[in-house]
């Protein structure tokens, strides 16, 4: 029945080994609401360097965005019974805790120092790393890329002042020198963009 | 006012929002199916975006998370009525600080068995999927008792002793002060066993324990985290008809 279809060469199947881990660490989380600490550790090896480089990417100081990726990571064990697997993935629901959390810090210490570098001088090529789940996620994050591209310039702006700097939309808006309102829209344009291009969310 | 909060689902999903901003878009998104799912849907991607920055953290937080969870216990599974708030909102309860009015005030309703309904399902090995509370809502011995509350909050427990199991239903429940948090109780010849944990707000929160033989159940608030034995007078406490 099966009919061999030519593989392009150095083109992998970039679909299936992405959705058995996410399967995998959905039952990593699963695990861990139910007391599972060695399926705990296994999450946080295949999640931790996502989980600190976001808050590191946010907050900027590295002593920080340890204790912001701790907490985080303690939040995920403690509520992982609320994890709904039909709503999206185990990493979209652990991000967003670690992000809300971050953000939460630098609002709440506003602290001069961690704010004074201009976005675009921070706005560098994020570094690549040589740690396997880097690796594992470097075919997921050329996808991302691309699906970055797609988004116009000032979507893409608004959309990376918000998310990695950590400001409100109303903040973005006047830092882009934009009526109040259009910010918000070209975050929200932006994601829905970035959403159907990568094919995430049930919506 | 709406469709203004409905637009403010992209920056939510981001976190771009002021805390005000937050508080009223939660309200909003508790009560919005279709920002539910578009919460859902842009979440995952920024949370694709969130991929791209990856840092291999310092070997300490590994020590430090896996020395952490020894001490934390996770929460039981929620059946939530409106699968509202996205996940990492519990912690937020600044707003709302309307505190709860304790029982004095409060009016009882008991009424026993009176939920005929026509059973929507075949048999169990159906499709239909129902929740924990809907089971125990449409047996047949199912006890129904109701607390409201002087700020219009309202809860309410179901208990079916043929399905072993007890459901509490809360309408706008205040969120509890600060660093404390609602402990559930089952009551056994007097003995006060936990039974969950709550957030303030809409909930339906399936009991643990042995809801068949519990001659009673109450409420408390406890600190976070909850407690093995109530520290607080109960909020709630109701003796069941058929103990």
């Amino acid at each position: 029945m099966d009919h061999l279809r030519a593989v392009p060469t150095g083109a992998p199947d970039e679909g299936a080994p992405a959705v058995a881990g996410a399967a995998h660490l959905a039952d990593l989380l699963k695990r861990s609401a139910r007391g599972d600490q060695a399926a705990f550790a296994e999450l946080y090896d295949a999640t931790s360097a996502r989980a600190y480089g976001l808050a590191l990417r946010v907050v900027r100081d590295p002593a920080q965005a340890e204790e912001v990726a701790q907490e985080a990571f303690l939040d995920v064990w403690r509520t992982a019974s609320r994890f709904d697997a039909t709503k999206g993935s185990a990493v979209g629901w652990l991000l967003t805790i670690v992000h809300r959390k971050a953000v939460d810090r630098v609002r709440s210490a506003e602290a001069a120092s961690r704010r004074d570098t201009t976005f675009h001088q921070d706005n560098q090529p994020i570094a690549h790393d040589a740690t396997a789940e880097a690796a594992e996620a470097s075919m997921e994050a050329r996808r991302v890329r691309s699906a970055l591209d797609d988004l116009t310039a000032v979507q893409r702006e608004a959309l990376e002042l918000a998310y990695f700097g950590g400001y409100t939309h109303t903040e973005v808006a006047t830092m882009l020198d934009l009526p109040v309102g259009t910010a918000k829209t070209r975050i929200r344009d932006g994601l829905i963009r970035l959403r159907d291009s990568m094919g995430v969310g049930s919506a | 006012m709406s469709t203004d909060i409905h637009a403010l689902v992209g920056a939510y999903a981001v976190d771009a929002l002021d805390d005000l901003e937050r508080a009223q878009f939660e309200r909003h998104l508790a009560e919005c199916p279709a920002c539910q799912a578009e919460v859902a849907g842009l979440q995952e991607a920024a949370g694709v975006m969130g991929s791209l920055a990856t840092t291999p953290p310092p070997a300490s937080l590994r020590d430090s998370v896996l020395a952490g969870i020894t001490t934390v216990r996770p929460l039981p599974p929620e059946v939530p009525m409106t699968s509202a708030t996205a996940p990492a909102h519990s912690g937020r309860s600044r707003f709302r600080p309307r505190l709860l009015v304790a029982a004095a005030a409060a009016v009882i309703v008991v009424g026993g068995g009176a939920t005929a309904i026509v059973q929507p399902w075949q048999d169990d090995s159906s499709q239909v999927q129902l929740s924990a509370g809907d089971r125990v809502r449409a047996a047949s011995d199912a006890e129904t008792y109701t607390q409201s509350f002087p700020d219009g909050s309202k809860a309410t427990l179901v208990r079916s002793r043929s399905q072993n199991a007890a459901v509490l239903t809360t309408v706008d429940m205040a969120d509890a002060p600060t660093g404390s948090i609602y402990e559930l109780w089952l009551i056994h010849d007097d003995q006060m066993v936990p039974a969950g944990l709550m957030n303030g707000g809409d909930h339906e929160v399936l009991l643990e324990g042995d809801a068949a033989s519990a001659n009673g159940f109450g409420i408390t608030v406890e600190p976070d985290g909850g407690s093995d034995a109530p520290t607080s007078d109960p909020i709630v406490a109701v003796e069941f008809e058929n103990a």
